[in-house]
């Protein structure tokens, strides 16, 4: 009896001390996270200028959408939900997730196989790769801004000397290829970091059943699909979904590399365009708040769908 | 037999050396570049011509320069001290005692780690004109609490989750209390991890840009990333490339040498968070 009522205080004791562990950690995300994002989504109700952020009166949905129907029987649409700019951002992140998520998996993929083989160097590539990870990403952006300059970059150049092209093209300035020069930087940036996230998996895949499978004489490219490929699918599940989040949210490479081109900006670009930089704040709030709502969907439903478990939980 | 086994040894190694290639040559471009210049910034050369100072000296003898870096040294520093201090305590909680609702409560910290940054951008803002602290360096400290606090809290905890049970038991028998467990018994075990964590967190607060684009307002206050993504010239056509290139050397070396230090402890710091640094 003693012990039991022992064994309980003791265990309320623990907890008593775990609330206030975790207060000063809640209290500063509450502060910095939760309590800005409830007032940008009060701004994006309002009609708050940058320069006087009190003076903002409410106005219901209207930076979202408008209607007004006019005496002559004209129907006028406002509102960034009818905005072209808007959904050609919506459009370019799309784009440029889905793209740049499937060819960092696949490379990363193809990296982490490499990485996972024993063979001599193998130390010396895993630290050449990671490289263009700790490479700040604004940083990356300048360096291959001047590798793909127009005139005296070196991509041109080589690509000449190679009879790929046949004429130096501008590939940040230019709207064709912008959002090309956009993925193929994330791509050299990030593939290591995907890399690595599925060699993690990788690794914890048995190397007896490899072996089982060679003794069985059964063909390595059968041997993936078949057993490697469903073995690492919740490690890679859970790298998509982080990769993907971090591109649908991605701002800094876009800005440096191709400022103001309407082909490769995205929603966090427009969004802080109209915030800070035409004095439309609380439209630009507006489009953030439908951001992180169209993020907060994504996540659901891939989690939903997808059964991953993110939070290492169900492993214990 | 022995035929197709060598070619394959052979692909093999040239696919190896493709992936080494590909990885490190714009980082050596940048070197090459930023020992260049005058004319020969405009011819396209694969090897290092001269060993040319002028573009570093010319950086780092413009003040505003050296003065980012202090400011990215000391914006980092101060976010990841106060971000591991209250992720040590807060990863005990989540790790070793059992409550109610401690799964949603890792969820929702995972939620704010994954937060696209400009959903609070209009709130922080307020935020930080509301506290007086635009355009000062405790704007950027504070903004990034968000993506630094949640990263630290989710790697500790896994970190603390994996030490055994039996040592925290013979402290608990001893009579020692939550602190004192934590201070005088785990705190000692973490130490790779809090050097792992810390490191990753440093990176990020490093690199950030959006706040530190946002929150400053003069080039003293800047931060390194802020300094060379505006870095410009007299005119719109003279991107000053050399000077650019030697800012980049200068603030990714220690970042690299850094990396390749700690590679392994990184490496498993990024595989058990999942979190971009």
């Amino acid at each position: 009896m003693a012990t039991k009522d022992g064994g309980i205080s003791l265990s309320r004791q623990r907890q008593r001390a775990a609330f206030w562990f975790l207060a000063p950690m809640l209290a500063a995300l509450f502060l910095v996270a939760a309590w800005p994002l409830l007032r940008t989504i009060w701004f994006s109700l309002t009609d708050t200028l940058l320069s006087d952020l009190y003076g903002g009166e409410w106005i219901g949905f209207n930076n979202y959408l408008s209607i007004r129907t006019l005496e002559s029987g004209r129907v006028i649409y406002r509102g960034t939900l009818v905005d072209p700019a808007w959904w050609n951002a919506v459009w370019n992140t799309v784009r440029f997730a889905f793209v740049s998520v499937l060819f960092e998996t696949l490379l990363g993929l193809i990296v982490a196989l490499v990485l996972n083989a024993e063979f001599k160097g193998r130390g010396l590539v895993r630290a050449a790769i990671l490289i263009p990870w700790a490479i700040p990403t604004i940083v990356s952006a300048k360096m291959w801004a001047w590798m793909l300059n127009d005139q005296f970059g070196i991509i041109n150049d080589m690509m000449l000397n190679l009879g790929l092209i046949d004429q130096k093209i501008a590939w940040t300035a230019s709207v064709d290829t912008a959002m090309y020069a956009v993925l193929m930087v994330d791509i050299w940036k990030t593939t290591p970091f995907m890399a690595l996230l599925i060699l993690a998996g990788l690794q914890m895949v048995p190397r007896d059943i490899y072996e089982a499978a060679r003794l069985d004489g059964i063909n390595p490219v059968r041997v993936f699909f078949k057993i490697t490929l469903p073995l690492i699918r919740p490690a890679l599940a859970v790298a998509i979904i982080f990769r993907m989040l971090d591109a649908l949210r991605i701002f800094d490479l876009v800005y440096v590399l191709t400022p103001n081109s309407a082909a490769t900006k995205t929603m966090s670009v427009i969004s802080r365009e109209n915030m800070i930089d035409f004095d439309k704040f609380a439209y630009g709030a507006a489009q953030s708040t439908l951001l992180f709502a169209i993020i907060a969907i994504f996540v659901s439903l891939y989690i939903w769908l997808g059964k991953v478990d993110l939070s290492g939980e169900g492993q214990r | 037999m022995t035929a197709q086994k060598l070619l394959t040894t052979i692909a093999f190694y040239a696919l190896v050396v493709v992936i080494v290639l590909f990885s490190v040559f714009p980082f050596y471009y940048a070197i090459v570049t930023s020992f260049a210049t005058g004319t020969e910034l405009f011819k396209v050369n694969y090897w290092p011509r001269s060993l040319d100072w002028s573009n570093y000296t010319s950086v780092l003898g413009g003040r505003n320069f050296v003065r980012s870096i202090w400011n990215s040294v000391f914006i980092a520093t101060t976010t990841v001290a106060f971000a591991l201090f209250l992720a040590v305590t807060a990863s005990y909680a989540l790790a070793r005692v059992r409550f109610r609702g401690r799964g949603l409560l890792l969820m929702m910290i995972l939620a704010v780690s994954m937060f696209p940054q400009i959903a609070v951008l209009a709130g922080l803002f307020e935020l930080v004109r509301f506290l007086g602290i635009f355009n000062t360096p405790w704007a950027m400290i504070m903004s990034y609490v968000i993506f630094t606090l949640p990263f630290t809290v989710w790697v500790l905890t896994t970190f603390m989750r994996d030490l055994p049970v039996e040592i925290e038991e013979a402290a608990i028998v001893d009579g020692a209390t939550p602190w004192i467990i934590i201070t005088k018994v785990f705190l000692p075990l973490l130490w790779p991890a809090l050097v792992t964590t810390g490191l990753l967190a440093f990176i990020g607060a490093w690199n950030e840009f959006l706040f530190a684009l946002t929150f400053t307002s003069s080039e003293t206050t800047r931060t390194v990333p802020v300094a060379i993504g505006l870095l410009s010239g007299a005119s719109q056509q003279e991107i000053p490339w050399g000077p650019i290139m030697a800012a980049s050397v200068i603030v990714t070396v220690p970042l690299i040498i850094l990396v390749l230090i700690f590679q392994r402890k990184i490496v498993a710091g990024l595989t058990a968070g999942g979190v971009k640094g």
